[in-house]
């Protein structure tokens, strides 16, 4: 299967089996699109007619080319993974990696926030230590032979429970040394309760930092507001400038919301890019429909549109020096994902896991509060094994829309919890999701061909 | 004339000899946690 584009003055053609990205000219664009259902002479009729300055002669060899790529495999040629990735998810059933939910509560009221105020449909909880020193542990035993445990602190407000998670950093620590793994931590934060104890700290421990911010002050102040109403953007920027300063080459993102009240959201990213930030990220609201902020069918060509005018601005800074990263369009097309995990997707349900405060596990964050997805606690370990079955099942080969389409060794079938909340089940799609994420990764491998190209 | 240049790109069906070590970052711990493995790194394969 190959798919082809053009975007950013490029014609470019993906071959999905085997991951290859060819940049062409426009003559072997076209014959490109034709090759596999039309004969040769009927391909040179067509290109004398439609390119008539062009040589007979460079029409055949280009069709030459053609051939010499399929031959080689890297054009045209077949997914040949599924049987030999199947299994893969179920592997040892190793967990890799915890959302650590430390607070289910919050000290903003974010009018959009899928987690309800932090609470998960349930009460204000905090996490205490040894029902996270028990997560961390349950995640060193069954990690297998993994060295790399990643533990996301995560709320709620997860800095509303610092002091257990700098003892819950310093006990993971003191593990690191007996049993040779190594524990990489993530912050997510609305950065309301940052102060110099809490950069330093983090700067000292958190391998990345993600920091809550919506772009333009109109923007973030109309949805994420304090518990009195009020916006928080000029509390929280002074904390995040000092921060990223502070962060020096450390890993953060600066990461937004945008929802059908800012689909013009290049705007907000560049607002945050010409604030200094270089780290950025974006991303399309998670709530039910029939919300006022829900994107709309509507929206969707706009958001492709903006996908593509961020790409342009992007390559344009670039060239001026100034340039930032966003972050779905880091592709990295020499050292990305192996096949196993572009078949496997992003763990949900096997080796990635949600604890709640009380200790209770669930696919992933998203789940927590739909007790039909509870798998298990901490104590226990996973308990609802025909759920993880379930999870561990999911893949690019048994989700039918996902089988044909050419996005799906990029995208490794998208998100269960966006399917489920879409479709109603985990092993469906997310099909407004699909749209955008097949833009994106347009837009990320033009950006990256333009750079391979000078 | 060449009117197709192919990008360094990481093989996949080579990359099937790694068995899926895992050792990977999770996607979700990223920066999306809303719309997840494009973007993400081999520890690996350089």
């Amino acid at each position: 299967m190959t798919h082809q584009f053009r975007q950013g003055g490029l014609n470019i053609v993906l071959d999905i089996g085997s991951g290859s990205v060819h940049v062409v000219d426009g003559l072997a664009y076209d014959i490109i699109a034709l090759y596999e259902n039309t004969s040769a002479e009927d391909i040179v009729s067509c290109m004398k007619e439609k390119y008539p300055d062009e040589p007979e002669s460079e029409v055949r060899e280009c069709i030459s080319e053609v051939e010499e790529l399929k031959k080689c495999g890297r054009l045209f040629s077949k997914d040949a993974f599924e049987a030999r990735t199947a299994g893969f998810k179920k592997k040892n059933n190793e967990i890799k990696a915890l959302c650590l939910h430390v607070s289910h509560t919050c000290n903003l009221n974010c009018a959009y926030c899928f987690a309800g105020q932090g609470r998960y449909k349930g009460d204000s909880a905090l996490m205490n230590f040894e029902t996270g020193k028990r997560a961390l542990d349950f995640l060193v035993e069954n990690s297998g032979g993994r060295t790399n445990l990643e533990v996301d602190f995560f709320g709620g407000e997860p800095l509303m429970n610092f002091e257990v998670v700098k003892e819950l950093v310093a006990y993971a620590r003191s593990r690191e040394k007996d049993t040779g793994k190594r524990f990489r931590f993530t912050l997510t934060t609305n950065g309301v309760l940052l102060d110099d104890e809490v950069i330093e700290f983090s700067n000292r421990e958190m391998n990345n930092v993600v920091l809550s911010l919506d772009g333009r002050k109109e923007v973030h102040d109309r949805l994420r507001r304090n518990i009195s109403g009020q916006g928080s953007y000029d509390l929280i920027l002074p904390k995040f400038r000092k921060f990223v300063e502070a962060r020096a080459d450390k890993e953060y993102y600066l990461r937004g919301t945008f929802t059908h009240f800012n689909t013009d959201f290049t705007k907000d990213i560049l607002h945050m890019a010409d604030l200094g930030f270089e780290k950025l990220s974006m991303e399309p609201v998670v709530c039910a429909p029939g919300d006022p902020y829900a994107l709309t069918e509507e929206d969707l060509p706009k958001l492709k549109e903006q996908y593509e005018i961020l790409a342009d601005e992007m390559l344009k800074r670039r060239r001026e020096g100034r340039s930032f990263t966003f972050y779905h369009y880091m592709i990295d097309l020499k050292h990305g994902p192996c096949v196993y995990k572009r078949v496997a997707g992003c763990g949900s349900g096997t080796e990635y896991l949600a604890v709640t405060p009380k200790g209770e596990l669930y696919p992933c964050h998203q789940f927590v509060g739909d007790e039909r997805y509870c798998m298990g606690n901490v104590w226990e370990g996973v308990t609802n094994t025909e759920l993880r079955d379930k999870f561990s099942k999911c893949s690019i080969y048994t989700r039918s829309k996902c089988r044909d389409c050419w996005a799906r060794l990029y995208c490794s079938g998208g998100c269960a919890a966006n399917a489920y909340h879409a479709a109603g089940d985990i092993a469906e799609t997310y099909d407004y999701g699909c749209e955008l994420f097949k833009k994106r990764i347009e837009c990320a491998i033009m950006l990256k061909a333009a750079e391979e190209l000078g | 004339m060449k009117r197709i240049k192919t990008l360094e790109t990481r093989d996949l069906n080579k990359s099937l000899a790694s068995g899926g070590c895992g050792e990977c970052q999770t996607s979700c711990q990223s920066a999306c946690k809303t719309s997840c493995v494009a973007n993400q790194k081999c520890e690996n394969s350089a």
